[in-house]
């Protein structure tokens, strides 16, 4: 099953990563904080339409998503 | 039963990107742009003989990032430092990592020069059309009306004069090879910034001439606005002024391409 991993301390919660999914928004902002204070993206698929077509991880300027298939 | 098939990553960090937190704000592409110089580097297999050039400016840590040898230079020097380095050492890939201000303003005699004398370098343009590291002041790239800390009522070309476009004018020298522009706003605009810094490297190692690959990017932090307003605002004001596109491919670096 596809599936992305988002490292949430990592993230600075910029959002690039939540407008480019293929699935709609698979990708989504937290209501969290991380240690930094950023609200870090996260990954909602409860149907499982993740494809790990990686479009979400290759706008990430932090490298914080990785893509599983 | 089944075989559960097994998972593999198909993303991750590239080998040549260190493993650390950078400095920049969120949402600047400077980390995409890293990123995809770093899977370049992995692709070509070419970590240990690649020296980078960092400038003066927002990327100017960009030796803690990029895990390749690298050297720091004086505020728009890193063309003339790149030109030493690579004719002493021909057998690495030097490439300069530069931004709009120690590229196109402090650092244009360096550029013009090292580009017509056909240097063996490459070098990764970014254009955010605007001074990030020391508070959004006036580049010279940037455009007419933008309002800046310098233009605060926005650039009047009147006095500032006009926007430089580097690839026109970089591309009208003999010894430039390979002179392109290109983006970082969505995938698919990255994929073919890839296969461009790829191309520029592979120009150098076969000793083709200068390469030059401009990354029209953002700066959300001074340019005001949240990092998915400034993809917008890029893609709505920057593009216009500055098209993407090939401006110069030798047609030495044509036949390159059609070997690879
Ligand atoms: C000789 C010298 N003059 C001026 C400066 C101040 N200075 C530091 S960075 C910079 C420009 C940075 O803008 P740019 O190259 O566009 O990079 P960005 O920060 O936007 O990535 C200037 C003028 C300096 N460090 N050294
Ligand atoms: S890998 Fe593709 S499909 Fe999966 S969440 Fe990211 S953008 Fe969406
Ligand atoms: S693009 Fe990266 S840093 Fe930005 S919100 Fe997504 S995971 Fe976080
Ligand atoms: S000031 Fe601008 S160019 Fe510099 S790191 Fe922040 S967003 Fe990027």
């Amino acid at each position: 099953m596809p599936r992305i991993v988002i490292d949430v301390e990592r993230c600075k919660g910029c959002g690039l990563c939540t407008q480019v999914c293929p699935k709609g928004d698979l990708v989504q902002m937290s209501d969290e904080f991380n240690s930094k204070g950023y609200r870090p993206s996260k990954f909602v698929d409860p149907e499982k339409k993740c494809i790990g077509c990686a479009f979400c991880a290759n706008m990430c300027p932090d490298v914080a998503i990785t893509v599983y298939r | 039963m089944s075989e559960a098939k097994e998972e593999k990553i198909v993303f991750q960090r590239p080998k040549a990107l260190c493993d650390v937190v950078t400095h920049y704000c969120p949402g600047c592409l400077h980390g995409v742009v890293h990123r995809v110089i770093a899977e370049v580097i992995d692709d070509l297999g070419i970590q240990e003989i690649t020296v980078g050039i960092a400038p003066v400016g927002c990327s100017v840590l960009a030796y803690n990032y990029i895990a390749t040898d690298f050297a720091e230079a004086a505020h728009g020097r890193a063309l003339a430092m790149a030109t030493g380095m690579k004719r002493v050492h021909p057998e690495l890939v030097v490439f300069t990592y530069q931004g709009d201000g120690d590229l196109a303003a402090i650092g244009t005699n360096e550029l013009i020069h090292a580009a017509t004398r056909g240097e063996n370098i490459t070098t990764i343009f970014i254009n955010n059309a605007i001074y990030g590291m020391t508070g959004g002041q006036m580049a010279p790239t940037t455009l007419p009306g933008q309002v800046t800390t310098s233009t605060p009522t926005g650039r009047d070309t009147k006095l500032a004069g006009f926007p430089i476009r580097v690839c026109e004018l970089v591309s009208t020298l003999e010894g430039s090879a390979y002179i392109v522009r290109r983006s970082a706003y969505n995938p698919s605009e990255i994929r073919k910034l890839k296969a461009a810094i790829k191309t520029a490297f592979q120009v150098q190692m076969a000793g083709l001439g200068y390469s030059l690959v401009e990354v029209v990017s953002n700066c959300p932090t001074n340019w005001g606005m949240t990092p998915l307003e400034s993809l917008k605002w890029l893609q709505e004001n920057m593009l216009a002024y500055y098209p993407l596109g090939d401006y110069k491919v030798k047609d030495s670096v044509k036949e390159l391409m059609a070997k690879k």
